[in-house]
């Protein structure tokens, strides 16, 4: 296969016209462009074993080939997930994810006539990487839109570098919210979309009386149970009946948080644990409920952080009941899911499984792609007034939607964890739009985030004024 | 003295010029000049002349006084905390009072403090100021703590452990153990540093929000450039003379010369001190052009690095921590940004991202074994090589 | 609203549905409840299906939260068992069997607060059931969700039950309700008493429960009402809590927030004034508030509530607490009773904390032992112990892989994870340490170097994401003493584990001609070289047998925790101090370092429950003051073998 088209033969200044460095993006310094031709990134383009699109992609191969002569230049994608370092653990597959998704855009004739191309880099797990491959992307790779992150630290990293140079960023995962950023699309659940249905759910279905909010210590958890905390207070739970405990990252000690959960029983109110424990620290605390004996009928557990890929660490016959909430399981029942996860399984292999983050970025990059042909061109600003009001169909059903606030309308599902390492789902509901700023914080409260006609991220709606432009990092 | 000291050490010279030299050089070929070298590029450099600044500092404190530290980056961690909090709040307090000005009532300081505070620590789940952020506001105070609470750390430290004799591998865990009980507790969000967040978005400089981040970048190199220039004298100074001489004998036998009638532990504990604040410095140096500090940064691993690169630059030699540090993180750079071409075994493909760390390794193994004067051992051939 | 649609489908629903004659007729009235059902919901279909008294209903019961019923597109409902994309079908009234293609129906997920509504329907028939194991799905029911209407029931099935263990329990379960739900003050007391000693969850809440309280406030304290006690606002609760109060009562004026005084000046702007205070004038607290209270005088605001109107209020009131169970004997007996089983409980706990200190000091003595030999008996520093532990993790995954069943696997895994990482530690031995052993620093740098590789290379291989390594099944639960004392059998099988590797260290150094050879070559290699002892044999059986050992302590760490390529990186600092701390070259020191880093930890947790973190931080900073206090530990070895 031709490598990408051989872009170092044109002569530079017929390179990239589809994005020069113009009037349209304003605060971005003009790379020396022409003056070298070093992309860093991994090229990736149909190299990979074929799968069953390929078959597609042999009888496309002609047009696009005649495409991709037309077109000056590939348009880039850049991947901005670690591939080694703690993170590595999670970050991999959204790679895996987004090379079958490029590849797939291929096969069905690329975008605007032009091969996409993948540059993948790697941040390591290391925060303070993620802005200067993020800035390298943007400046040297020139890539038209990045598709990255996991953590919140890395994307607080990589904020203030996506908004210096306007470039254009797709997070994938749920986090907690209290942010907007002009250049960043948040296609993960916001607070209201996963952790405050799921608390519903507690208190409505199950009827939960007594709360453990149970986080590894960091930005995600603190949020989400302060937002949790103030939210359970309003509907009636008082201070004293929720108990608050963080720990470390891939902490491995739980037979005494697990004994303090059990003991809080002991007022005789319905007990109910919301976990907001991150990675491979799932494991041994999962182990430690099934062998202290804790059922799901005494002591639901429902997990924000933990899906299909974390269960697979595990054997789950003991965990059969406790639930999870995201906006997609694998075991959703749509025929689009079903060719997801066939494509997903030719792709990585029989034994790779799908999740939410996953879902997240293939909504994304559909709708980018959407936009990118709405606009006619990459061009950041363009690309991001043909975001609002995109809607791509989710793999769970229905339909998404993105907001002016740059978060989607996305339906909330919770699921029971099967012996098979599997959710089923019991509980589905209508599109929730997605809230930048919760409503159950006083200060967050009188914020609200609109791009498409406020302009402005951080709108305080009570003194009606901009609190800033830029996101707060 | 100085005569004596530079003559005694001609590498200084060597160093300093080779050092002016590479600085001219990036700065023609930077965005400022030629436009050759990427923003991203010179933050790179930027940032590794601060590594080869702790690194020297390791080096005296280990090629030279035998003392293995593994926990000098949790002073270099310090002093980007340091500078990290007072550009933090400078930032937030113009976005807030430039938001708060708009109000038909003038705001009150309390509520200045409490936005800046909210706009800080909304983001970790809480809104008040912690006790430590009470100098915050002002550049110099932050500035005098990136030399104080490093210095005072490492002297307390340092007096406790020399005083009871704590040497050799005992104090290398000691040191580890250091930088990991401050890692974790800046680990937790109640420590009042935003937790594992950190702190973020250090590149903006306050009163220079309109001066594109190319000039920023390349001011920040210049800085580093100078204090790298500056660090390498004073430890040349350092490890010449009288001073230097009882130094490397604690290295080399420290009973001796406590029975020589030198106070053994006086001298490591200076050393052991202003390498810390050397550190904190680089540290504060570093942090603005990474753009975020967070614990992960102080964790053990970080300073057996920081061993490594002296280890593999070639010990006792303060051009080789120099070569050391640079060579290997600027290597590490190049590996994981994917672009080293992928070896293609036939019957496997090995991609760099995922075996860099595994060459790093053997690497490290392979110096330590035939090459126990590391790179900087190489000049020795050259230098002797006409004789 | 919604509920205001249920309840006139309620009011609708009942008539025919007594009417009805088959079950279906009665599930298709509440076709919508039974299809999506809720907690609150379902109650209207199973109160007509219990009403209807047809034989159908209990099986219909324990298939619908079984998740066995199905609906066809066109509404009915089917019992189902699905079988690849075909559904055998059961009829509900008739229980004939046919069998359908999937596609045309929707399986019923009844979630778990449904499944429990349904398990308390199910209890009256199942209570009397045949099947002892319907018996106790009853019970269990009943214990989670206790309630009056059982009383009855289930002191009429005490008499008749055969299994000894099931009787014991319904007894146990019966004198809870009996607690709470009996007729005559005697017969609770006596309940209440009885439950004196019982230090269950389940006993505390029935207590609990009798104990609950409200607020109250009044100007003297009420003499018609169970009153429980006095609260001192400031000391058993803040001002501000008690001004709330107040406020809730309508007993006391809001107080005036920053933020209302600051939107009322802005209202009220005058020419630039409020008042006669300009508004520039008006950044700070004490402008704003007399801006304010100008404001008040005029009566444009409500007046500002200063904190010595709040003061006055709160003093003017007596706070208390009152008992929500009126009877007052009934409160003291249940008081008396929580008393003593609190005692019961503290004491429980403390065993508990011990307990669960143990395991964690025996998890760090296995994963420090191999630690001690190669670090503290040959002074090596083997920075890639931890990728030791790791590795013993991965063979115990691997051998998962291939032998299924999980005893055997365990049994296969154990000598093996010691045969590989033995085999790794000897080639290390043999190919770097071997030439360092004069340069122990180094020693530092090239294991590092090795462990970096290590790690990156079992990532190369398994893949980031954590592999399971499974326990066998009579690992599985844990050892119940009660419910406040309990220890999971994984973490007893570690503290056995540890205690044969104490042993056998002990053993082999002291008592074999290779532990002899040992302690010769460690103490003077050259004295020892002259007597035929041969060194470097050795240094490399005692390596190996380190990381054998931390091969094994791998295994098992895999078991309880997780299996990652990072497992090792969080081992191995905590294992150095363990070994430092308890001081160097004594495996006795070994187990008390293990000791002391354990129980601290632990102790240090039960101060502050909520932050495991921050006890690991005071720990090591305790463990650094240690050190600078007790340098060779706590076994400090004495005379020259102490040396450096």
């Amino acid at each position: 296969m031709p490598r990408s088209g051989l872009s170092w033969q044109k002569p530079p200044a017929a390179r990239r016209q589809h994005h020069c460095c113009g009037a349209a993006r304003i605060t971005r310094t003009c790379p020396n462009k022409g003056q070298r031709d070093t992309d860093t990134g991994i090229i990736v383009s149909m190299t990979k074993k074929s799968f069953s699109a390929a078959i597609g992609a042999a009888l496309l191969a002609s047009t696009s080939m005649v495409a991709a002569q037309d077109c000056a230049d590939p348009i880039k994608v850049g991947v901005l997930h670690s591939l080694s370092g703690s993170m590595a653990i999670s970050e991999t597959t959204l790679k895996d994810a987004m090379l079958m998704l490029v590849e797939q855009q291929n096969a069905a004739g690329g975008l605007l006539g032009c091969e996409i191309e993948a540059v993948v880099v790697d941040p390591a797990s290391d925060w303070p990487l993620f802005a200067e491959k993020a800035r390298e992307l943007l400046t040297v790779s020139e890539v038209d839109v990045i598709f990255g992150n996991w953590t919140s630290v890395s994307r607080k990293s990589v904020l203030p570098v996506i908004e210096e140079l306007n470039g254009l960023l797709f997070y994938p995962v749920q986090y907690e919210g209290e942010e907007s950023s002009k250049n960043v699309f948040y296609t993960g659940a916001a607070p209201n979309q996963q952790a405050i249905p799921a608390t519903d759910y507690f208190l409505e279905e199950l009827g939960v009386e007594k709360f453990a909010l149970l986080g590894t210590d960091y930005v995600y958890p603190r949020t989400t149970n302060n937002i949790l905390e103030s939210y359970l207070k309003d509907k009636g739970i008082a201070e004293e009946d929720i108990f608050v405990n963080y720990t470390p990252f891939g902490h491995s000690d739980w037979a005494t948080i697990v004994a303090d959960v059990v003991a809080l029983g002991e007022d005789g109110k319905q007990v109910g644990v919301i976990s907001t424990i991150n990675g491979d620290a799932n494991i041994g605390f999962y182990k430690e409920l099934a062998a202290a004996g804790v059922s799901a009928d005494d002591i639901p557990v429902v997990a924000f952080s933990v899906g299909e890929e974390e269960l697979s660490g595990l054997d789950t016959s003991n965990l059969v009941g406790h639930l999870a909430a995201w906006n997609y399981f694998q075991s959703a029942e749509s025929e689009a899911n079903e060719e997801f996860i066939a494509a997903w399984k030719a792709f990585a292999g029989e034994d790779r499984v799908t999740n939410d983050p996953m879902e997240a970025h293939y909504i994304g990059f559909n709708m980018w792609v959407n936009a990118v042909e709405a606009a006619g061109t990459t061009d950041v600003d363009a690309v991001r007034s043909a975001m609002y009001g995109q809607e791509f169909p989710n793999l769970t059903g229905g339909t998404a939607v993105m907001l002016p606030n740059h978060h989607l309308a996305k339906p909330v599902l919770i699921g029971e964890i099967q012996a098979d390492g599997q959710f089923d789902i019991i509980s589905q509901t209508s599109e929730v739009p997605g809230d930048a700023w919760t409503d159950f914080l006083p200060e967050s409260a009188v914020l609200t985030s609109d791009w498409k006609d406020l302009g402005c991220g951080m709108y305080n709606t009570e003194t009606e004024t901009c609190v800033q432009l830029t996101s707060n990092y | 003295m100085d005569k004596t000291f530079i003559g005694r050490n001609p590498s200084v010279l060597w160093f300093l010029l080779a050092l002016g030299l590479f600085t001219a050089g990036v700065t023609i070929l930077s965005e400022a000049g030629l436009s050759v070298i990427s923003t991203s590029f010179v933050k790179t450099l930027g940032k590794t002349l601060c590594l080869c600044l702790i690194a020297i500092a390791m080096d005296v404190v280990w090629g030279y006084c035998g003392i293995l530290s593994l926990g000098h980056f949790a002073f270099f961690g310090i002093g980007g905390y340091a500078i990290g909090m007072w550009l933090m709040y400078a930032r937030t307090e113009g976005i807030v009072v430039e938001s708060l000005s708009s109000q038909v009532i003038p705001p009150t300081p309390q509520e200045i403090t409490d936005a800046i505070g909210n706009q800080i620590f909304g983001v970790v789940g809480s809104s008040e100021f912690p006790a430590i952020w009470a100098f915050a506001d002002s550049l110099f105070l932050q500035l005098l703590m990136v030399i104080l609470v490093p210095g005072l750390l490492a002297l307390v430290f340092g007096w406790l452990a020399f005083r009871s004799r704590v040497t050799g591998v005992y104090l290398s865990i000691l040191t580890q153990a250091m930088t990991l009980a401050l890692a974790l507790y800046l680990f937790q969000n109640d420590s009042g540093l935003r937790g594992n967040n950190g702190l973020s978005g250090l590149q903006n400089i306050p009163g220079f929000e309109d001066t594109p981040q190319s000039t920023i970048s390349l001011a920040f190199f210049l800085g580093s450039a100078l204090a790298l220039g500056l660090g390498y004298l004073l430890f040349a100074w350092v490890v010449s003379g009288k001073m230097g001489s009882v130094i490397k004998a604690i290295r080399d036998d420290e009973a001796r010369v406590r029975f020589l009638g030198y106070q053994v532990e006086s001298y490591k504990l200076f050393v052991f001190t202003l390498t810390a604040i050397v550190s904190g410095i680089a540290g504060a140096l570093y942090y603005p052009q990474a753009g975020i500090i967070n614990p992960a940064e102080i964790a053990p691993i970080a300073s057996i690095y920081l061993a490594v690169w002296v280890a593999i630059g070639g010990r006792g030699r303060l051009y080789g921590a120099v070569i050391g540090a640079a060579f290997v993180s600027l290597l590490s750079s190049w590996f994981t940004s994917g672009g080293v071409p992928a070896v293609n075994l036939g019957f496997y493909t090995i991609q760099w991202t995922d075996w860099w760390l595994v060459l790093l390794g053997v690497s490290f193994v392979a110096v330590t074994l035939f090459f126990p004067k590391g790179i900087g051992g190489l000049f020795d051939y050259l230098v002797r090589k006409p004789s | 609203m919604h509920r205001l649609i249920l309840a006139f489908a309620l009011l609708l629903g009942l008539t025919p549905a007594v009417s009805a004659q088959t079950l279906q007729d009665i599930l298709q009235t509440h076709a919508d409840e039974v299809a999506k059902p809720g907690r609150r919901t379902v109650g209207v279909v199973l109160d007509d299906l219990a009403a209807s008294g047809l034989p159908g209903v209990a099986v219909f019961l324990e298939k619908w939260q079984d998740k066995s019923v199905w609906q066809r597109d066109d509404g009915q409902f089917f019992i189902a068992a699905e079988q690849a994309d075909t559904l055998q079908l059961t009829d509900i009234d008739s229980g004939e069997e046919t069998s359908a293609a999937k596609d045309t129906f929707t399986q019923l997920k009844p979630n778990g607060g449904v499944r429990r509504v349904i398990a308390t329907a199910l209890v009256q028939f199942q209570l009397m059931d045949p099947d002892v194991e319907r018996r106790t799905t009853a019970v269990a029911s009943i214990a989670r969700r206790p309630d009056a209407s059982q009383l009855g029931p289930l002191l009429g099935a005490i008499d008749g039950e055969t299994d000894a263990a099931l009787k014991a329990r319904k007894i146990q379960l019966a004198n809870f309700l009996s607690a709470s739900f009996a007729e005559n003050t005697e017969d609770r007391i006596a309940a209440i008493n009885s439950l004196s000693t019982d230090t269950s969850v389940e006993a505390r809440a029935v207590l609990n429960q009798i104990l609950t309280t409200s607020p109250g406030l009044a100007t003297s304290l009420p003499t018609d009402q169970n009153v429980a006690g006095v609260l001192t606002p400031g000391e058993d609760m803040t001002r501000d809590e008690a001004y709330r109060l107040l406020v809730e009562a309508e007993l006391a004026a809001p107080r005036t927030p920053p933020d209302v005084i600051r939107a009322a000046l802005e209202a009220n702007v005058v020419d630039g004034r409020v008042g006669n205070i300009p508004v520039a004038q008006l950044g700070s607290t004490a402008n704003r508030e007399r801006a304010y209270a100008q404001l008040a005088a005029v009566g444009t605001v409500a007046p500002l509530v200063t904190q010595s109107d709040r003061n006055a209020a709160i003093d003017e009131f007596i706070f208390f607490e009152t008992y929500d169970e009126e009877d007052k004997a009934i409160t003291q007996a249940a008081a008396a009773a929580l008393g003593a089983v609190e005692n019961r409980v503290a004491a429980g706990q403390t065993i508990d904390l011990a307990l669960d200190a143990l395991s964690l000091a025996s998890i760090y003595f296995l994963a420090a032992i191999g630690l001690a030999i190669t670090f503290g008996v040959m002074r090596v520093i083997n920075m890639a112990h931890g990728e030791f532990i790791m590795m013993g993790a991965y063979t115990g995954y691997v051998v998962q892989l291939f032998v299924p069943s999980y005893t055997a696997s365990i049994i296969i895994a154990l000598p093996l994870a010691f045969a590989v990482t033995f085999g790794a530690g000897v080639v290390m031995e043999r190919l770097v340490i071997r030439h360092l052993y004069h340069r122990p620093l180094e020693t530092l740098l090239a294991t590092f170097g090795i462990s970096i590789a290590l790690q990156q290379l079992a990532k190369n291989i398994f893949g980031t994401q954590a592999r399971p390594l499974t326990s066998p099944e009579w690992l599985d639960g844990a050892l119940v003493f009660s419910d406040v004392v309990q220890i999971s059998y994984i973490r007893i099988a570690i503290f056995v584990l540890a205690l044969i590797f104490l042993g056998l260290i002990l053993y082999v150094l002291k008592r074999t001609r290779l532990g002899l050879e040992v302690r010769a070559v460690t103490q003077n290699p050259g004295m020892a070289a002259s007597m035929g002892i041969n060194p470097d044999r050795i240094n490399m059986l005692t390596f190996g047998l380190g990381s054998g050992i931390a091969g094994i302590a791998g295994v098992a760490i895999g078991l309880y925790a997780k299996v990652t390529s990072e497992m090792g990186a969080d081992y191995i600092v905590q294992s150095f101090m363990t070994v430092v701390v308890g001081g160097v070259g004594n495996v006795w020191g070994t187990l008390a370092g293990a000791s002391l880093i354990g129980f601290l930890q632990k102790g240090i947790e039960w101060l502050n429950p909520s932050n495991t973190l921050a006890a690991q931080t005071y720990m090591i900073l305790f463990i650094i003051l240690f050190i600078q206090f007790r340098p060779k530990g706590i076994v400090a070895l004495k005379g020259r073998a102490a040396a450096d």
